[in-house]
């Protein structure tokens, strides 16, 4: 195992996420202020109480799956995207490392990046409104599991695009609907039978399900269905990444 | 010397279909500086791309160091540093972050002596701290040689080193491969520049149309260059050497000239001699051209014997 190697690329990723610190941390934490003050002031308000939690509060898990599934994908497919883009692709695939090592060296570096913004994102709804997490172990082990199984789809996503538009293209078309539309800001408990069927194949009801279990203790979806589907997704990726690593996909000529 | 990198019957077609190399076999000695010399699209980079791990082989097999590249490419990759043709660098990075990166992913420890002293060595120590966006071309390619050297490798390939570098740098450049060399670095470099190859080859391989045309030893190739021809052209075109000029070994040429070789290194090369006994024999001289084939020569009569 080329140890050097993973934090080699670890750090170059960490050092490029501080040189953005504005983009990579600024704006998330500006967005989601925006997030509570229309959704948790302005609408919130009209609002009683959604599960027995204040809307407010409600929330808050899915405004941290929004912004962490958002900049998971976006931070790892960005960080082997730029390589391939620049030309400087070449070194990695000169060097004595596996696929499994550049691979954990991006991940864990988009994971952590997100992970970073998740918690600062937690820390500054907590200026908004209060909150109790009942389970804070699951809740943390939610949320890493979802930073790295996303990094590992953005990073996928980032080998697969051949230019800047398809880069944007799956977190813009994709990431960011199936979060809206998998109960970020509501309960889908409140959407009509047919719709509340057709959500269930969305996988991020599971995560934002589950992560709002760890919350408040109440689920849309049980919670045993929320770790078998991210682990499932993890998995999925793992397998395409393995045969990424196999066949040389749109890396090695 | 022993052979450190060993090409066999390898061969690359892209996806595209596009065969780049046919059937190419090489053996790179320990310690030696080959330059590849060959038209553009002859197939230099996809060769030095296969050795190096970068692309995919479609037949044949390599081996460095005696470990293959394909299954033990972790032995054979940390003994090659790799300076490609064009200036692929993250343009946000600091210098010596680059070159930390680049020893970390051979999967070397850090160690700022000797990253400090290879950056010494390509005068870029003052640069260190510059982003690469804001450094001249010349300097991002002596960054790519520098993160080449980061993991001292034991084998170096520069794809064309010179290609936009200035007369000064690439002297430079000449002098680098120098010590490497004496440090007992095996270089392969590739070049258009003829002169490049003379001047700081051991071998010389010429490459045409995913083919290897020639290997040989510069010293070998410089004596068949040492040879020095002289049309003689007279008033008269003859029919037959004079017997009188026999000694000379003359040859008819074309037109009915007489032509002389001589080396151009021997201590007296014979010509004002020769002259006089043309004269002597009767025959009057209306021109005198001379001609040494070079490098140059030998490498055009290769690359467009095979276009014929
Ligand atoms: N990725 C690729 N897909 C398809 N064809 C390719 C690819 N890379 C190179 N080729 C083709 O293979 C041939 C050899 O290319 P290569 O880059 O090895 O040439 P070269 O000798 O390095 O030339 P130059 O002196 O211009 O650098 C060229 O005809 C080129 O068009
Ligand atoms: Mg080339």
């Amino acid at each position: 195992m080329n140890l050097h190697a993973i934090r080699a690329i670890y750090t170059f990723e960490m050092n490029r996420a501080l040189r953005t610190l504005l983009q990579s941390v600024v704006s998330p934490i500006l967005s989601t202020s925006l997030y509570f003050v229309v959704f948790g002031a302005a609408i919130g308000s009209r609002i009683e109480t959604v599960e027995g939690v204040s809307y407010g509060a409600f929330i808050v898990p899915g405004l941290i799956m929004l912004s962490v599934l958002v900049q998971s994908v976006s931070a790892a497919s960005f960080g082997i995207f730029a390589p391939k883009y620049s030309g400087a692709i070449y070194e990695l695939l000169s060097a004595p490392a596996s696929f499994i090592e550049v691979t954990a060296g991006y991940v864990l570096a988009a994971a952590t990046r997100s992970l970073v913004i998740g918690l600062i994102i937690l820390g500054t709804s907590f200026l908004f409104i209060d909150i109790t997490i009942l389970h804070p172990f699951w809740m943390i082990g939610f949320l890493m599991l979802t930073c790295l199984s996303f990094a590992l789809f953005g990073f996928i996503i980032g080998i697969w695009a051949r230019n800047f538009e398809q880069l944007q293209l799956v977190p813009m078309l994709i990431v960011t609907p199936l979060v809206f539309l998998g109960g970020s800001f509501y309960s889908i408990t409140m959407l009509p039978p047919v719709w509340q069927t057709i959500t269930l194949f969305n996988p991020v009801v599971y995560l934002v399900s589950g992560f709002r279990w760890a919350f408040f203790g109440a689920a849309d979806v049980s919670v045993g269905w929320s770790v078998l589907a991210i682990a499932g997704f993890t998995l999925v990726c793992l397998a395409v990444i393995a045969w990424i690593f196999r066949t040389g996909y749109r890396l090695r000529k | 010397m022993a052979d450190i990198v060993s090409v066999r019957d390898v061969q690359k077609t892209y996806d595209s279909g596009f065969q780049a190399l046919k059937t190419v076999s090489l053996d790179i000695r320990e310690g030696e500086v080959l330059a590849l010399l060959g038209p553009n699209g002859a197939g230099k980079t996809t060769l030095i791309s296969l050795i190096c791990g970068i692309a995919r082989l479609t037949g044949g097999t390599i081996t460095v160091g005696g470990h293959d590249v394909v299954t033990d490419y972790r032995a054979t990759r940390r003994l090659i540093g790799l300076v490609p043709q064009e200036l692929h660098l993250d343009p946000f990075e600091k210098v010596i972050n680059a070159m930390r990166f680049t020893r970390g992913l051979f999967g070397f420890p850090q160690d700022d002596a000797l990253i400090e002293k290879v950056l010494r060595r390509l005068a870029l120590w003052e640069k260190r701290d510059s982003r690469i966006i804001e450094l001249s071309g010349g300097m991002k390619r002596r960054v790519l040689i520098a993160k080449a050297l980061a993991h001292s490798p034991r084998i170096l390939f520069l794809d064309e080193p010179s290609a936009g570098v200035d007369v000064e740098l690439r002297k430079d450049m000449w002098r680098i491969v120098d010590e490497l060399k004496k440090d007992g670095v095996t270089i392969i470099l590739t070049t258009h520049y003829i002169e490049e190859a003379e001047a700081i080859a051991d071998r010389i391989a010429v490459i045409d149309k995913g083919e290897i045309k020639l290997i040989q030893e510069k010293a070998e190739l410089m004596r068949q260059m040492g040879r020095k021809q002289m049309i003689i052209e007279l008033q008269q075109p003859v029919d037959a050497v004079p017997d009188t000029l026999a000694p000379y070994g003359l040859e008819l040429g074309e037109g009915g000239t007489l032509v002389y070789s001589y080396d151009t290194r021997g201590e007296r090369t014979g010509i004002t001699k020769l002259l006089s006994d043309i004269s002597a024999a009767g025959l009057t001289l209306r021109d005198v051209q001379t001609h040494q084939s070079s490098l140059e020569d030998i490498f055009v009569d290769l690359v467009q014997g095979d276009a014929q």
